[in-house]
């Protein structure tokens, strides 16, 4: 019987021939990251070495990645006491993958893992973010742990007890519409699904869609997987995968490429049509609660957020640049713009996209994921709402429950800043 | 067997930012995370705050419990009050770090109990004394049997540390 990508994966990593659904393996990380809370890994990682008369070492330093990112520059003198203390572990331990509050090489984990070659085809990376499943669009398999499955990690160099998932094919072909992007797509797929039709399994992506669809986009798709409940998302290594890896990433060493089997067995087949699809919001308080955009137009907004691990890449910059170019975002409406990494930011600047934000009316803001999780930065007031390319609009996730949250594109966004309401980019104005 | 009250009701994709909102994350200690519990129903949180909900008491959810944000103080803030927490069924990373921290969690496919019910758990189904109804428990997953048997996943991976150096 054949192997979807992910059982051959596993099958690769642990030495097998084969790997079936519900086999419980031992899995090798390849690469374990961490961001803020890596002080609670810490904590629990020297739980586990107390009273064994063991010095506490991490297995592999240069397999550990931790970057801050959640609350940068620190927001309080105990974020700032937790990222002293990470650093202090960090130095301490020759962890080498350290990407500390600093423009040169700071930023999301997210957009920090791929952009500096540390993400590979075949690779079991684990990170203490629900969103770790972004890395699936290079072809690893990669989910979120909590902090002291972390510990456990950093100890013993292995995921302990895992069960091989099953997989959801989704194919997705014909071509997305003018105006409509990868977000419209998962969303689309993550409404269809369900907030849990993927617990425990993995999706991985197929199609015409995929196939011609850059990185960036398919970054975009394994990050929301996590909004469906899957353990992973995943996008079979390509030839585009080959060209992000060696133009963009600078990786040179050679990579283990692979695809799932004719005969893979899955546990269900989703098919998309992408011609058919309009631009998609998520509205409250779910990220399956997914509408098309006609029957929201109109809807007023007074915070629109650009930006985080999902829609803060230099092409999503460029669609709201391009948009508020010479124009203004209405009045009585915000806009805040988070580039995902300073690669970004600077690149951003030097094509002239910030300037042309900033011009329009938007608060350019450093790399980081404050807003979108309501911890630093673009809170809402009581009662407002805000339009936002984030991931989740859970009661509450932007620091107020009182508020609420709506998901889109950075087209909508941006379409939506001109006017204060929710609109359709392809529209016009 | 274990018997106490459903002290929080709650529905369908309780999400683990509704159980510890993202902005006391940088509270990360098992030992300090409890008072954040539910920090957004403030009602709740002050009863648990002010040592009205004693340990045994029960949490009943829907679907899909612990959606989201993988924080691990969702499952330890609950943990430090000594609930245990009755869903229909539990998202991935939370029922995981539940496991890992030793929060009390049964998977409940058909629960039906409203506040100030007292359950009791007994013979593999959790019945609701003031329905007389009852409902089986769905196993947790066999992979982690071995790190609920050890009592966490910091003894676990402390005796297999052990045995390797052995």
């Amino acid at each position: 019987m054949g192997m979807t990508y992910i059982q051959k994966l596993l099958a690769r990593a642990c030495g097998k021939e084969t790997v079936a659904v519900g086999d419980i393996l031992e899995l090798p990380v390849g690469l374990a990251m961490s961001h803020e809370n890596a002080a609670l890994v810490i904590n629990q990682f020297r739980e586990i070495y107390r009273e064994t008369g063991i010095e506490a070492r991490v297995w592999d330093p240069e397999r550990i990645a931790i970057i801050f990112d959640h609350r940068v520059p620190a927001e309080s003198s105990k974020t700032a006491t937790n990222h002293k203390r990470t650093r202090e572990f960090v130095a301490q331990q020759g962890i080498t993958k350290f990407h500390d509050v600093r423009g040169d090489v700071g930023g999301i984990c997210h957009q920090i893992l791929p952009e500096n070659g540390y993400v590979r085809p075949g690779q079991i990376l684990v990170g203490t973010d629900s969103h770790t499943t972004t890395h699936g669009a290079l072809g690893a398999f990669a989910f979120g742990i909590g902090a002291t499955e972390m510990a456990a990690v950093w100890a013993l160099g292995s995921i302990l007890n895992v069960e091989a998932p099953g997989t959801i094919k989704v194919v997705v072909n014909g071509a997305l519409p003018n105006g409509v992007y990868a977000k419209d797509l998962i969303l689309h797929l993550v409404g269809l699904l369900s907030a849990e039709g993927a617990n425990f399994r993995v999706i991985e992506f197929h199609g015409d869609v995929i196939r011609n669809m850059p990185t960036s986009g398919r970054l975009v798709l394994c990050n929301m997987a996590v909004e469906a409940g899957a353990t992973a998302g995943v996008v079979p290594p390509d030839e585009e995968t080959c060209r992000y890896l060696r133009d963009e990433a600078g990786v040179s060493d050679e990579l283990d490429l692979f695809a799932a089997d004719p005969d893979a067995v899955y546990e269900r087949v989703v098919e998309i049509d992408a011609t058919l699809l309009d631009p998609q919001i998520a509205c409250p308080h779910t990220v399956d609660n997914v509408k098309s955009i006609g029957g929201l137009k109109g809807k007023k907004i007074n915070q629109i957020v650009v930006g985080s691990c999902t829609n803060g890449r230099l092409d999503d910059i460029e669609i709201v640049a391009r948009t508020l170019k010479g124009k203004h975002v209405a009045e009585g409406t915000r806009m805040l713009v988070f580039p995902a990494s300073w690669r970004i930011y600077t690149d951003a600047m030097e094509a002239g996209y910030l300037r042309d934000l900033i011009s329009a009316g938007a608060v350019v803001c450093n790399p980081g994921c404050g807003p979108c999780l309501g911890i630093h930065q673009g809170a809402l007031g009581d009662d407002e709402v805000a339009l936002a390319t984030t991931n989740r609009n859970f009661k509450g996730r932007m620091g107020n429950p009182g508020a609420e949250v709506y998901l889109c594109s950075p087209a909508v966004a941006a379409a939506s800043a001109l006017t204060g309401t929710i609109t359709d980019p392809r529209e016009g104005n | 067997m274990a018997k106490g009250t459903v002290v929080l009701q709650l529905e369908n994709d309780i999400s683990t930012d509704i159980i510890y909102p993202g902005r006391f994350m940088a509270t990360v200690l098992p030992s300090e995370t409890p008072q954040f519990a539910f920090a957004d129903d403030k009602a709740f949180n002050k009863k648990l705050n002010d040592g009205l909900i004693p340990a045994g008491s029960f949490i009943v959810a829907g679907d899909n419990f612990g959606c989201g944000s993988s924080r691990e103080q969702a499952a330890s803030c609950i943990k430090g009050y000594n609930i245990t927490v009755v869903a229909r069924n539990f998202a991935r990373i939370f029922l995981q770090n539940s496991i890992n921290v030793g929060l009390q969690m049964i998977i409940c496919p058909e629960i039906d109990a409203g506040e100030g019910d007292e359950l009791e758990v007994r013979d593999n189904r959790v019945v609701n004394l003031a329905t007389g109804k009852s409902f089986a428990i769905e196993a947790l997953p066999r992979a982690r049997q071995a790190i609920i048997d050890a009592g966490g996943l910091i003894p676990y991976a402390r005796h297999l540390l052990l045995e390797r150096v052995a």
